[in-house]
């Protein structure tokens, strides 16, 4: 394998790393704790939308975002040739 | 039959199991010693690695927890399981394809020095005895709140179960061990939610119960005649800063904890390791979403049934026989302190008539559901397993790195096979009676050590580890000083605040001691990265490693220097030639 390859597949691995982080950051900071008290003003089911983040639904993110990393690496390793 | 009898026969029968998994699991090599031979497929080390991760903490006390704390229980719902998003982008994959069998491998070859592999030895034996302490005293209680055994008889019991399968069975017989821990302490966890959930919501589902019923508002609307705030109230008992802090610090502690990185060696490949940090997460937000659910039907179901009722109506009441019985152990405390005849819960502790302690929420749940005993028999198992699984993994860990790092690669490079196995054993043996004798002598602040403990791994292993993979650039000198700074800070603060009464908190913004650990993290970061950019490169062939763990494959480059096999290339036996030969 090139050192190009090996670059460019690196770098599309660290874009998408970066991306899923953010929404993490965004789910985890963000949602439940930041936003907590203006996002009060809205609703999920009967909780209050930040506290339902903050204890529901930033969990159910987390996983979401964990598996669309599994399965979006899966593609890249294909796609570069360099799965196991 | 009778409780005791029920739970005795559930115990040994859960017992049994895991000594004949032990047994069965035997392993003559040090390789299925410390990393299961690397043949343990993605779900069950995901169900290992949720049972190394969930302790007796998080089964018995963390749903009291967040029912005292309200909103601002998140910190520990969020810090508890975001972490392993961190550990599944930016560190288990990469881990993984290292290859080796210890946290301070890591450490110590990426950094190519002994000194780092030392003290990378040395803060993962102190963050994993402070927490195996924990979990000996765990067993301890469960023994003595569930048959009235002694504590100290508890923690022997759970010294020899513990001995038996960890020295016979290793790695490999510890994780085929927990994945059945996984599942007993599930749903040991889950059935009385479900129960207490249909009862209460007419849903099935703790966590829909929880999100879609009126339950909430009910509980918000009572906190609030009571004189509390509402349940839902952010930022009650932790001003903001300091709860996003303390999650932050969770977070990365959880990706630094060494028992939780070595699972991910142990699993056949790159991929594996994703899927199984995959698993992890779903196995413990099970848990992690029912706990809160929990948190609001068990509060609302107490405080409805007590408050407001004198105490002969509660004595009279069969349906609220638990209260009496849960009274007796000293968890539930039901006085008439102003002698007004009726019992009332107040903010304040010195005034109010009712006082429940945290961990009933999750202990008398099957009673005040009128369960069947032999679910109380359950929780009993359930809190078992959730506190020998995660003692387990931290045994394994404190032995390898003594073994391994310290007596292998710094006193004895010449053991050979033989003798390595048998140090691992002795170290195992011996580090059970120093967690047993710590868990009949418990440290005087086991709750603030727990927190150090987090502290320590976000402000010594996350940042290097990070870098060690995402900055080539970062050197030996970087690293060491990064996380000697996090070390020396971290410790600081909280030592100086449990021991010298001197809070350095006003200088941080008001973060805590709980949420220190972020600052030392950071601290450590630009400091490795900033040193690293003022010392020498890295050398060529710590430069090759960093791009042989990126990418999956077993691949070479294409030349600058020949790779050096002798390093880099896991142990005998894995990967195929034609593999290698179709890479270059």
């Amino acid at each position: 394998m090139s050192e190009e390859r090996l670059a460019a597949y690196w770098k599309k691995n660290t874009l998408l790393i970066g991306g899923l982080l953010t929404l993490w950051a965004f789910v985890s900071y963000g949602c439940s704790i930041l936003l907590a008290r203006p996002l009060a003003a809205f609703k999920v089911g009967q909780l209050p939308m930040g506290f339902w983040f903050a204890q529901q639904g930033s969990l159910l993110f987390f996983i979401g975002i964990v598996l669309a990393y599994c399965l979006l690496m899966d593609v890249l390793d294909k796609a570069y040739d360099v799965h196991e | 039959m009778g409780v005791e009898t029920l739970t005795i026969s559930i115990i040994i029968l859960t017992f049994g199991l895991y000594f004949a998994i032990g047994y069965a699991m035997q392993v003559k090599d040090t390789r299925g010693f410390y990393v299961a031979g690397q043949g343990i497929p993605a779900i069950a080390n995901g169900a290992a690695t949720a049972a190394d991760w969930m302790s007796a903490a998080s089964f018995l006390s963390m749903a009291g927890t967040v029912a005292f704390l309200g909103y601002d229980g998140t910190i520990y719902l969020l810090g508890w399981t975001g972490g392993y998003v961190l550990l599944a982008l930016l560190l288990a994959p990469y881990l993984r394809k290292f290859g080796k069998y210890t946290l301070p491998d890591f450490v110590g070859e990426r950094y190519y020095s002994k000194a780092a592999r030392a003290l990378a030895a040395g803060v993962t034996i102190f963050i994993s005895l402070t927490y195996i302490a924990s979990q000996m005293r765990g067993v301890g209680i469960i023994f003595s709140r569930f048959l009235d055994l002694p504590i100290e008889w508890g923690v022997g019991i759970g010294m020899v179960v513990i001995a038996f399968f960890a020295i016979l069975g290793g790695m490999k017989g510890i994780t085929w061990t927990q994945v059945v821990q996984c599942a007993i302490l599930l749903t040991a966890y889950l059935v009385p939610a479900i129960a207490l959930s249909l009862q209460l919501t007419g849903n099935p589902i703790p966590q829909l119960g929880f999100t879609f019923s009126d339950l909430v508002p009910k509980l918000n609307r009572l906190q609030v005649e009571l004189g509390f705030q509402e349940y839902v109230a952010p930022f009650q008992n932790k001003p903001l800063l300091d709860v996003l802090a303390i999650t932050c610090t969770l977070m990365l502690g959880t990706a630094g904890l060494p028992h939780i990185i070595v699972r991910f060696y142990t699993v056949p490949s790159v991929r594996a390791a994703r899927y199984s940090a995959f698993w992890a997460l779903v196995f413990i937000s099970l848990l992690y979403t029912t706990a809160p659910a929990i948190a609001v039907f068990a509060k609302y179901t107490i405080l409805n049934a007590l408050n407001g009722k004198t105490l002969t109506e509660i004595q009279s009441d069969p349906d609220l026989a638990w209260a009496i019985s849960w009274q007796k152990t000293g968890l539930l405390g039901l006085q008439d302190k102003d002698q007004d005849g009726k019992l009332q819960l107040r903010p304040n502790s010195a005034t109010s008539d009712i006082r429940i302690e945290q961990d009933i929420i999750v202990l008398a749940n099957p009673e005040m559901t009128h369960l069947p005993t032999i679910v109380t028999a359950l929780v009993a198992a359930g809190g078992l397993a959730a506190a020998l699984s995660t003692a387990s993994g931290l045994l394994l860990v404190i032995t390898s790195s003594i073994s391994h790092d310290l007596y292998y690669h710094l006193f004895n490079p010449q053991a050979n096979e033989k003798q390595r196995l048998f140090v691992s054993r002795l170290v195992i043996f011996l580090t059970v009676l120093i967690a047993g004798y710590f868990g009949v002598n418990p440290f005087g602040f086991v709750a603030q050590m727990v927190t150090f403990t987090f502290g320590l791994a976000a402000a010594s292993f996350f940042p290097i580890i990070f870098l060690g993979i995402f900055d080539k650039r970062t050197t030996k000198v970087g690293a060491m000083s990064g996380m000697v700074l996090g070390l020396v800070f971290t410790s600081t603060f909280i030592l100086l605040e449990h021991f010298c009464k001197v809070s350095l908190a006003p200088y941080f913004w008001g973060i805590s001691a709980e949420g220190i650990g972020v600052i030392g993290a950071f601290l450590n970061f630009i400091t490795t990265f900033g040193v690293s950019r003022l010392t020498a490169k890295p050398p060529e062939e710590v430069q090759q490693l960093v791009e042989f763990v990126r990418i999956p494959r077993n691949l070479r480059l294409v030349p600058r220097t020949p790779f050096n096999q002798k390093n880099y290339l896991l142990p005998p036996g894995y990967g195929s030639s034609t593999e290698q030969q179709r890479a270059t």
